[in-house]
């Protein structure tokens, strides 16, 4: 019961984070690496609006995601829209600006366990005997909407209509006079917002430090791999078999042993279906 | 001349036309002309320890230079021969380190065994780890050496293995800094000769069809998972190496193997360099090496300094230096009518 329990919100909070990356892969087949340091980034943002400018936390939050998305979209307009399409830039690139992200904030003075964000929900309830604070629940929640709310915009808008269309086939799309470089500037400011939302959520449960960007990175990308790339359905069903991974062997082994399982669970997938779960669609073009 | 429609014009110098062909050998300027830079790069490189000698602080600069080199080597190699992206380059340093620990202190290999052995070996786990994911295009490569050395920097540490976080101690030492310069620097000079032979050679024909095409590769008949392990396993090879090299230098081989500093350098250093040439890394080193000796009191700073100098020469200079340098060494360019 408590491994069912935590299994589903570690899974949920898995899938929130890799959202971000695995949107702005499926829409605009860009390997975003910097997704880990936005969502720091984004964390960091938050504390000095809250503790600096002593704004409201509320108004921070939307600050620091709105400020995350603006980050985001000039990294596209700025760095990324001059290099699309060779894949070599586009990877390093975005590695690179990850890197003196994270480092220059590890430079700038976020090091150790003082940057705390407060919790939006104080206390816990129980649950079927097992205490749950209430922030985890909160986190639950709103990943659920979150997933709707972005189903529907998917599905009913017309800039998601035709962010979708550029995932499926982006020469199609251009030829109906979707303009495919406006588009990805929206998936990749969509992804940072995302990426940061994520980060608001879960990072009051703990303390954000400079690390996080790497292991958010890395379980992104592993959630999104065996989902299969870019397959958004995946994502999720990939992040619940991590998640409960994770925590299984957080119960019956250790907890270091982790990122042992990510790892493994990658070579696995790429080695019987490199395309992933779900990834159906663009199965042939991935292999060699 | 001035009415907008002009345009610049690139002309091959006349000396460049008439080193190309058999004339190469008519006269000591043109085989001068070609052979000059080359010379330059050796004579350069290996003079290096004896202009440096009052400095012996500058003196074991080198020897990370070098080993900075042979790993910008290997990602230019893979980048640019084969398309595949490596940030994961402190993994080859890091096997090839603690392999070269084990084998030193463990099995008690001298030092001239110790490193080929651990360079060897280092390259079959790497290309055997690496091995799932080269069947497949794309980023999966990139991921997959990105997570590596996160990887074995944890389980290393959480698990106390190989010394954990101390690392293990007492690696024989070189029996002199000059023999310590030495070694590497005509190491550098034979990794980067022998590899640039081996790229204009069939099989560097082959890889360069990997990277462009790899379709018309497989219609060819040729296994092209096959083509991508052996470039791994040389690539993996030079950068084990140098971890091997490094890890008798400092006579310990320890997390900080790890470290960023050996995945971002030489992606920094190939990309100021220029990519494709393999010179064009060893200049990059040449130039970011030393800097980075200068920046020691910035600390990680450095690393954001060296990811903007990076995206900044992607996006505004991406042919690099070294091709620049060899478009003016080889051409002349003049205002023409358009």
């Amino acid at each position: 019961m408590e491994i069912l329990l935590f299994g589903i919100i570690n899974s949920v909070t898995l899938s929130l984070t890799a959202l971000g990356f695995t949107l702005v892969y499926g829409i605009s087949r860009l390997p975003n690496f910097a997704h880990g340091a936005l969502y720091v980034t984004s964390g960091y943002i938050v504390w000095l609006c809250v503790n600096s400018l002593g704004l409201n936390y509320l108004l921070a939050i939307v600050l620091g995601i709105v400020a995350t998305a603006i980050i985001g979209a000039l990294m596209y307009r700025l760095i990324i829209l001059r290099i699309r399409g060779m894949q070599i830039s586009e990877i390093i690139a975005t590695y690179a600006i990850g890197l003196a992200i994270i480092e220059g904030l590890r430079w700038g003075g976020l090091r150790g366990s003082t940057f705390t964000l407060p919790s939006f929900l104080a206390g816990s309830i129980e649950l079927g005997g097992i205490a749950v604070d209430n922030q985890r629940l909160f986190v639950l929640g709103s990943g659920v909407g979150v997933f709707a709310a972005l189903g529907l915009f998917v599905k009913y808008t017309k800039t998601g209509l035709a962010l979708k269309a550029i995932a499926q086939d982006e020469r199609a799309a251009m030829m109906l006079g979707i303009d495919s470089d406006r588009k990805a500037l929206v998936s990749f400011a969509l992804g940072s917002g995302l990426s940061a939302f994520a980060a608001i959520l879960i990072l009051p449960l703990g303390s954000i430090v400079v690390e996080t960007g790497y292991n958010v990175l890395i379980y992104s990308i592993a959630v999104s791999i065996i989902g299969g790339l870019g397959s958004w359905g995946g994502a999720i069903v990939a992040s619940f078999i991590i998640g409960f991974a994770q925590i299984l062997t957080e119960v019956f082994l250790s907890t270091q042993y982790q990122m042992v399982i990510s790892l493994l669970a990658i070579i696995v997938t790429l080695l019987l279906k490199p395309s992933g779960i779900f990834g159906k669609q663009k199965e042939l073009d991935d292999r060699v | 001349m001035s009415d907008g429609r002009d345009r610049k014009e690139r002309i091959d110098r006349g000396i460049k036309v008439r080193s190309d062909g058999l004339y190469a050998v008519s006269s000591l300027r043109e085989m001068l002309y070609l052979s000059g830079p080359r010379i330059l790069l050796i004579a350069g490189l290996l003079l290096l320890p004896l202009l440096l000698d009052p400095f012996p602080y500058w003196r074991r600069v080198i020897n990370i230079l070098c080993v900075y080199a042979l790993l910008a080597i290997a990602f230019d190699f893979l980048a640019n021969c084969i398309g595949l992206v490596c940030l994961g380059g402190s993994m080859f340093i890091g096997l090839g380190g603690y392999f070269a620990a084990v084998f030193n202190v463990h099995l008690h290999l001298p030092i001239y065994l110790s490193i080929p052995a651990a360079a060897l070996a280092g390259a079959v786990v790497s290309t055997l780890l690496i091995l799932p994911c080269l069947s497949l295009r794309g980023v999966y490569f990139a991921i997959v050496t990105l997570m590596y050395p996160l990887l074995f920097t944890r389980v290393i540490e959480a698990f106390d293995l190989l010394g954990g976080s101390n690392g293990i101690t007492g690696l024989d030492s070189f029996p002199g800094s000059y023999l310590e310069n030495y070694s590497i620097l005509l190491v550098l000079l034979a990794v980067l000769f022998g590899l640039r032979r081996v790229l204009n050679d069939d099989i560097g024909l082959v890889m360069h069809a990997v990277k462009d095409n790899d379709q018309s590769v497989r219609a060819s008949g040729i296994d092209v998972v096959r083509i991508k392990a052996l470039a791994v396993f040389i690539a993996s090879f030079i950068g084990c190496l140098g971890g091997a090299y490094l890890a008798h230098v400092y006579m310990w081989a320890g997390l900080s193997l790890f470290a960023l500093d050996f995945s971002i350098i030489p992606i920094a250093a190939v990309t100021i360099g220029g990519g494709g040439i393999l010179f064009g890394a060893v200049v990059g080193c040449l130039i970011l090496v030393p800097l980075s000796e200068f920046l020691r009191f910035f600390g990680t700073f450095r690393i954001v300094l060296y990811c903007s100098v990076l995206t900044a020469f992607i996006v505004f200079k991406s042919e690099g230096l070294m091709p620049y340098c060899t478009r003016k060494y080889q051409q002349f360019e003049r205002w023409a009518d358009a």
